[in-house]
């Protein structure tokens, strides 16, 4: 199969996730009330090594597997939409407790009703589209 | 021999069941990064949503999602691994201790009315019966497409911002960021009295 690697990245991913708690309700709670170290501190470190990684590809040129470079596109710079649509993504991401890979790892763990939640956020991500061109960037 | 590695095994299976330290499962959620970027790929988990939107066919009349999806189906890919991770990691490696939990979180959810049970969710939000119930529309389906809608606008989630974007100090990512945790303070400080 041609994309097994990814299939095993992502059950990687799966149980670090599930393994770590970041997958969970309440740890999005105890984020935002700012009441445990534990999701800042996954995310932080995520963070700086992640730093390190990237940091590693520039310098030594690294290529993928494939031997193709490796590209890291700057962002378009614009501050409504990354601090709106970053708003309106925090206010869901507490109401759910989840952001989008969270959705899928939780449905794996056997809460199934987080179906409901991925489609939801596919008719989120729907009606974005349809209303792109409204909404500033 | 082979009882001795056996019993090696099931060492390892119950070591690995403990929860995980956030400087461990960090630094790994790191590597998955690094791992992607070197397969071809890139971090960054919303962008199925819209795979999968443009893979139904809606890129038929709207234009966002006129591209082509299969380019991504790796990414796909990834997050079914995902889904396969999470039931390993709650059969083979199921932690046998229930989670612990900040004792303020667990007074403050419970002055709402959210109690903790040791379970990642409030069950009485997340299950299939409670779909109907103000409250459970709230969390699975408003707070779903919250998500959607935002990370599209945003163009990107915890993984390809807060993660991907900071890891490459992009500027875009700290202030979509900044605005994840204005919008889940709002909703944790200001509107949850209201919902709950």
């Amino acid at each position: 199969m041609k994309y097994i690697q990814f299939l095993l990245i992502g059950i990687f991913f799966g149980i670090v996730m599930t393994k770590s708690e970041v997958i969970s309700w309440f740890r999005i709670q105890e984020m935002f009330r700012f009441q445990s170290f534990h999701m800042y501190g996954v995310i932080g470190t995520a963070w700086f090594v992640g730093v390190i990684f990237i940091q590693l590809i520039k310098r030594k040129n690294l290529k993928t597997y494939q031997g193709d470079s490796i590209a890291f596109k700057n962002k378009d710079f614009s501050i409504s939409r990354y601090l709106f649509g970053g708003i309106v993504f925090g206010l869901g991401w507490a109401l759910s407790g989840v952001c989008p890979g969270p959705m899928y790892t939780l449905v794996g763990n056997g809460f199934t009703v987080f179906i409901v939640v991925i489609l939801s956020a596919l008719l989120g991500t729907y009606v974005y589209g349809l209303l792109k061109n409204k909404l500033p960037h | 021999m082979y009882v001795h590695q056996l019993y090696k095994m099931n060492n390892m299976i119950e070591f690995l069941s403990q929860p995980w330290p956030w400087y461990v499962s960090g630094p790994l959620i790191s590597l998955v990064m690094f791992l992607l970027l070197r397969f071809g790929g890139n971090f960054g988990v919303s962008s199925t949503l819209r795979s999968m939107c443009s893979m139904v066919g809606a890129g038929k009349h709207c234009e966002f999602f006129d591209f082509n999806w299969k380019s991504q189906r790796w990414n796909l890919i990834f997050a079914l691994g995902a889904v396969v991770g999470g039931f390993i990691a709650s059969t083979v490696l199921k932690s046998t201790e229930p989670m612990i939990l900040s004792q303020n979180t667990i007074e403050d959810l419970s002055r709402l009315g959210i109690y903790f049970s040791g379970e990642f969710v409030p069950k009485e939000l997340f299950s299939w019966s409670s779909i109907l119930t103000v409250k459970g529309f709230l969390v699975l389906v408003v707070g779903g497409f919250l998500v959607g809608f935002g990370t599209r606008w945003a163009g990107g989630c915890t993984s390809g911002h807060a993660i991907s974007g900071l890891s490459d100090f992009q500027l875009p990512s700290l202030i979509a960021v900044i605005g994840f945790f204005i919008g889940g303070l709002v909703m944790t400080f200001l509107i949850f009295p209201y919902i709950f």
